[in-house]
């Protein structure tokens, strides 16, 4: 566990790997369980995975109010620690988180991977882009959110109290910023345009809170993108396929 | 002692159709508007008829449900501020972070105090967890936001030299001039349900009277001990008019006619809780350390919060009308034996100065809710005189 200081804030997380830097920013829930694909990142360059401020064991910052407090803070995490060429990677909520920060400044990435990303509305008012995960039972949305639940749930029934009051605090900050509008906002579609890097839109086949064709349109909006679709895996497919995401990032920065 | 009579206005004869979920997701075409309309007018008929009988009047707002077809709580108060004369008339209440417009609420509650002569108390309440989706209020600042409309509210209501201008957190108004001003001068009484001695300690700081409801002889006395001990660091003495207490109440000519009568209304208990579990626990709702321990027992949404009197579990969908009234959750029977538990209950917590009764729910008849409201009145009603405000707490002798 590596403690990041951005400014007044102390930020938990985990620095893995020598190279060149990859930011990682992790998705509302589930956020433990990205440790295999951040190691298997993290020889061949530097991964910077903090957990967001107000997630996991830290409160949530005084002034905090929506995510482009976030996105701000991150850009702050960038220079301050004078990174330059960055790969920035955002899976869901982390995604939606990268979005913000891209149309803010892009002047320090290098590449942008954005993996079952959240943020954006494209369908009509009464349409429903993102699943409302608090409306759903809780096995419906497991099975919407895996391929295969089994295997990644973990049996919070073992969780430490401080492991348990980290996800507790994780899905307390996500609805926080992602209550109204629902896990998006509203004016970001129409910036999109200023995300000027090379991105790499992953998506798993089986997402059932972000659907594929989601992944598609964003693709489409952002000006240099291009879309993949991870085959057997739900709406973290960096966590039930660790190899193939990162192998398909790879690729991304190689080519 | 004060009582007032209390109906969710719920919609019954849906309640055989719907599954699992008695609110949130459940679609209005179950809704008849013709037996809506005969069942509203009934319920303002037994409110209405509380002014000859003494009894004062309580309403409350429910949304999206078939227990409670209340969904504005002051249309109900405003038309009875018209059609009574005497009564007084509590909504518990408005769910003040669950409304958009707290200046709105300031106008409704003005409004109808002026109507009504003065007559108004005004409930603010937190709400139910499962009244979050329908107004798609934020559950993770909803404290937050409740204490900003409750402030609000009182600044508009009482400031009498406006416009002034309010940019908080949540809300934003530069010109707040609200008219008319209430009646009750500086401004009607306000009222809070809890259900932990900690939100009591925090009603305390503001002196004023909370209600409880499902408590029962287990939680009760820990909650008013908070609120004394909380006043009394605040060098204040709260007086029994700080207290109410909610029952189901069925009173008869004979035992089994009381209990048939309460039984009925004990449906609303045990309905009320009847809701898909996503929607029973939304992220940030509950207390946090409540939630740890809810993720780590496996467990998704609230655990069970009402106690038998020996502190089991109640289960209040199987929970018999004896077994309610153990809890004390009911007060049932003759007029003799309710005001016998009515007395044990008040004696064993302390003493309360209001008594919220629910002589209203479920299926039971306008007939029999119009016996049992005016046999409570004519019977009961007289006697709770002799209740001592200042009883001291005792071991109840359970009639």
């Amino acid at each position: 566990m590596t403690e990041l200081r951005i400014g007044q804030f102390a930020l938990d997380g985990v620095t893995i790997g020598e190279g060149p830097p990859l930011l990682f920013l992790h998705g509302g829930d589930y956020v433990a369980q990205n440790r295999p694909f951040l190691e298997r990142l993290g020889r061949r360059r530097r991964v910077i995975a903090p957990r967001h401020p107000g997630f996991g064991p830290s409160p949530r910052p005084d002034g905090f109010r929506t995510i482009h407090d976030l996105a701000y803070l991150y850009l702050d995490l960038l220079d301050q620690q004078d990174l330059r060429e960055v790969v920035l990677v955002g899976s869901s909520f982390g995604g939606w988180i990268a979005l913000e920060l891209a149309i803010r400044s892009h002047a320090r990435l290098g590449r942008l991977v954005l993996i079952d990303s959240l943020g954006v509305k494209f369908g009509g008012r009464e349409e429903r882009d993102i699943t409302d995960i608090y409306a759903l039972p809780e096995a419906e949305l497991r099975r919407r959110t895996f391929f295969d639940p089994a295997p990644v749930v973990p049996d919070y029934t073992k969780l430490d109290d401080d492991a348990a009051a980290a996800v507790v605090n994780d899905r307390q900050a996500t609805a926080f910023y992602g209550w109204r509008p629902y896990m998006h906002d509203p004016g970001l579609l129409q910036w999109l345009h200023r995300v000027r890097v090379p991105s790499l839109v992953l998506w798993g086949d089986h997402d059932g809170i972000v659907v594929p064709d989601y992944g598609r349109r964003l693709a489409a909006a952002l000006p240099e993108a291009r879309f993949e679709v991870i085959a057997d895996a739900g709406h973290y497919p960096q966590i039930e396929r660790p190899d193939a995401v990162a192998a398909a990032i790879d690729r991304f920065i190689g080519g | 002692m004060k009582v007032w009579h209390f109906s969710e206005m719920a919609y019954h004869p849906a309640w055989d159709r719907l599954g699992e979920s008695y609110r949130v997701i459940v679609p209005s075409r179950l809704y008849d508007p013709k037996i809506g309309a005969d069942l509203y007018h009934r319920y303002l008929d037994e409110w209405a008829l509380c002014d000859a009988l003494g009894i004062n009047i309580m309403v409350n707002e429910h949304h999206a449900t078939a227990t409670c077809s209340d969904a504005v709580c002051t249309i109900p108060l405003a038309i009875l501020a018209r059609e009574t004369k005497q009564v007084r008339l509590l909504a518990l209440g408005m769910p003040l972070g669950n409304r958009t417009d707290p200046i709105r609420i300031a106008e409704e509650y003005a409004m109808i105090d002026v109507i009504s002569r003065g007559r108004v108390e005004m409930g603010f309440v937190k709400g139910v967890p499962y009244e979050i989706a329908p107004a798609n209020s934020s559950p993770t600042d909803l404290t937050e936001r409740f204490w900003e409309a409750h402030d609000l509210i009182l600044k508009a209501l009482t400031t009498q030299d406006g416009p002034f201008n309010w940019e908080g957190r949540y809300f934003h108004y530069r010109q707040v001039n609200v008219w008319p001003r209430p009646y009750q001068q500086p401004h009607p009484p306000i009222w809070m349900p809890v259900g932990s001695p900690e939100s009591a300690a925090m009603v305390a700081d503001k002196g004023y009277v909370i209600a409880m409801l499902n408590t029962g002889y287990r939680r009760t006395p820990g909650i008013l001990d908070a609120y004394r001990g909380r006043a009394g660091e605040r060098g204040r003495e709260p007086g029994p008019d700080r207290f109410a207490y909610m029952a189901m109440m069925g009173v008869g000519d004979t035992k089994e006619e009381g209990y048939r009568r309460a039984d009925q209304i004990c449906d609303y208990v045990r309905t009320s809780g009847i809701v898909a579990p996503q929607f029973t626990n939304p992220p940030g709702f509950a207390a946090f350390a409540a939630n740890v321990a809810a993720l780590k027992a496996g467990a998704s949404g609230r655990p069970a919060r009402i106690q038998t009197r020996d502190g089991r579990p109640f289960a209040p969908r199987t929970a018999t009308i004896e077994e309610f009234i153990d809890a004390g959750l009911a007060f049932a029977g003759t007029p003799d034996m309710v005001f016998r538990q009515i007395k044990d209950f008040h004696d064993y917590v302390g003493g309360f100065s209001h008594l919220l009764i629910m002589g209203q729910g479920g299926h039971i008849s306008h007939q029999d809710t119009v016996a049992n409201l005016t046999l409570f009145s004519r019977e009961v009603l007289p006697r709770l005189a002799e209740l001592s405000p200042a009883a001291e707490r005792a071991e109840a002798v359970t009639a």
